[in-house]
């Protein structure tokens, strides 16, 4: 009885656990319940999908039936995108962009470099280095709590104003005043990784005859970096629009020229115009910022689900 | 050769050519006396395996020898130079010395080749192909060959453990020291790791091993050291220590162990 229900599960296998028992077989074939989990994970998947498709068009549609619908619209539309407006504008304030551009790439450059000397000096030890870690936390301090608009206020029309260096286009003020903000902020993300690297890494470092610094640069601070990428391109997201604050100093930038347009026509369409040129210029980034992330959490969650 | 400064205590116990002198170490955690006038001897070639309950100190003792933990009093003499000497490079004594810990070892973000290069590279100032040559042998001596350009997530936690012995003694080091290097292993993992230690003992290597496994210490060690509560209690060749252990604390421990 007993030998013969054995014999009779042996020979049958478990095929329908969908685990292949015989290791000679010729190829693995996915179960009968395999298969039909498959087909219903698809039904579902069609299902999911059909229902975002309505509840999108349905939403879309009464947007857009609430806002044509309203009374000013007509004169919204008028001030706000006219296309004839936007095309004429759009050269100068292209030109303007690029400004922002080139102050975008120095700024970034610039603040990689200070935020990673800050970041470094506040891991520092011991007590010779008191003042350079005192310095670090007050600069983060500072700088990070004060609005980023008063900051260019500041350099732009203070630091000018020493005559120390005449002739020095507003833009360099603006990026300075950019770098000192933002690599505040940035050394605290750097700060934050390295912190985040188990201490056991920099002692195996340090067991083998490493340096601080060596230790730093080959050890700590590749795993900080990678461990910080999203965190930093979001900042550089936010920086990319931030640099359209220039224009308060009067820089020539995207902005200040769809100020001049706009006054021009007595018509709002070119802040408009700029301000689809700052989200097509931050576009990008974000989409790759969200993609990496997406790609970390998975490779730390090692392909489990939850 | 010969330490200069007569001053230093301990140095009237200096008539062995140990490699490795430990005299009166000291060390505390706030209140809490880690490591309590530690004495210790290790010569050239020999196999000391470090046993005791957990925390009675093996770790702290072993991160002593390397310098990564100062140490309250006492004197380290390596090939008989003061090394606890604060104005030693102590970056140019960890180099001399091996040291593979209980996990955590390997850097991530380096291929299994680059963390073995490492420290020749960037301490020793090899150049990259010699050294990569070097450590290419030495993986292939292990059977780690075919791993040397993966990173080491892809790595079972065994070979991790043996890229790491491989990288402690590539830059050829005068001492080896282990600390439980088996212990966060898969029961199934603990035997190459082994393996790979009885043939660098086998070959000659100094080592000083923290270890839980007397089984292993019984056959490997020339010689056993009980540590408990930061003392030394028992220090004997490692036949004796297991057959004829002297101490009424060293029995309890080992009935303990052997129960367990
Ligand atoms: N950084 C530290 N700060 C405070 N106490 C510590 C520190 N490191 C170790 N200790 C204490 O020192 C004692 C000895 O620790 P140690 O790690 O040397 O023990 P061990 O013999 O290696 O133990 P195990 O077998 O569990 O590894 C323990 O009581 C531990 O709590
Ligand atoms: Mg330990």
């Amino acid at each position: 009885m007993v030998a013969e229900s054995t014999k009779a599960g042996a020979s049958r296998g478990p095929t329908d656990l969908g685990a292949s028992g015989a290791s000679n077989e010729p190829a693995w074939r996915p179960s009968d319940l395999e298969l039909s989990r498959r087909t219903f994970r698809r039904k579902q998947t069609r299902r999911s999908v059909l229902i975002s498709a309505v509840s999108t068009i349905v939403f879309a549609a009464l947007l857009l039936w609430a806002v044509a619908g309203s009374p000013g619209w007509a004169k919204v539309r008028e001030s706000f995108f006219d296309p004839e407006v936007a095309l004429a504008s759009l050269p100068r304030i292209l030109e303007g962009l690029w400004l922002n551009i080139q102050v975008l790439m120095v700024a970034a450059i610039g603040v990689v470099i200070v935020a990673l000397l800050l970041a470094s000096m506040r891991t520092l030890r011991g007590p010779v280095y008191f003042p350079l870690r005192a310095l670090a936390a007050g600069y983060t301090d500072l700088f990070r709590g004060m609005p980023l608009i008063i900051v260019l206020y500041l350099v732009g029309y203070g630091i000018p104003g020493l005559d120390f260096f005449p002739r020095v286009p507003v833009a360099v003020w603006g990026t300075i005043a950019l770098i000192l903000t933002y690599s505040a902020y940035v050394s605290e993300v750097f700060r934050a990784g390295i912190e985040a690297v188990h201490p056991s890494q920099r002692l195996a470092a340090r067991s083998l005859g490493l340096g601080h610094g060596q230790t730093m640069r080959r050890v700590v601070l590749p795993q900080a970096l990678r461990k910080v990428t999203p965190a930093l391109m979001n900042d550089f997201v936010a920086m990319q629009k931030d640099v359209g604050l220039i224009s308060v100093l009067g820089a020539m930038d995207a902005v200040r020229a769809a100020q001049i347009e706009t006054a021009h026509y007595f018509n709002f369409t070119p802040y408009v115009v700029a301000g689809l040129l700052f989200v097509l210029l931050a576009w990008p980034m974000i989409r790759l910022t969200d993609w990496l992330s997406a790609r970390m959490r998975v490779r730390e969650q090692g392909g489990s689900i939850v | 050769m010969s330490g200069s400064s007569a001053t230093t205590p301990g140095r009237e116990a200096t008539s062995a050519p140990g490699l490795l002198r430990l005299r009166g170490i000291r060390r505390s955690y706030g209140e809490k006396l880690v490591l309590d006038g530690v004495d210790l001897d290790v010569d050239a070639h020999e196999v000391v395996a470090l046993v005791g309950a957990s925390g009675s100190g093996k770790s702290t003792l072993l991160r002593t020898i390397n310098l990564l933990e100062t140490i309250d009093d006492g004197v380290i003499l390596l090939d008989g130079e003061d090394v606890s000497d604060p104005r030693v490079n102590a970056d140019r004594v960890r180099a001399r010395i091996g040291v593979v810990f209980q996990h955590y070892n390997l850097f991530p973000h380096l291929s299994v080749l680059d963390n073995v290069t490492l420290a020749a590279r960037l301490v020793h100032r090899m150049p990259r192909a010699t050294a990569e040559a070097k450590a290419l042998e030495l993986l292939d001596s292990v059977g780690l060959a075919e791993f040397a350009k993966a990173f080491p997530d892809r790595l079972s936690g065994g070979q991790q453990q043996r890229v790491a012995i491989v990288r402690a003694i590539a830059t050829g080091p005068e001492l080896l020291l282990l600390d439980e290097v088996t212990s966060a292993l898969d029961p199934e993992l603990v035997g190459e790791v082994l393996a790979l230690v009885r043939s660098l003992a086998e070959r000659g290597t100094t080592i000083v091993m923290a270890t839980h496994e007397m089984a292993f210490a019984r056959e490997v060690a020339d010689r056993v050291v009980f540590l408990d509560a930061g003392r030394i209690i028992e220090d004997a060749p490692a036949r004796e220590f297991f057959a004829a252990p002297r101490e009424a604390r060293t029995r309890e421990f080992l009935a303990r162990f052997l129960r367990a």
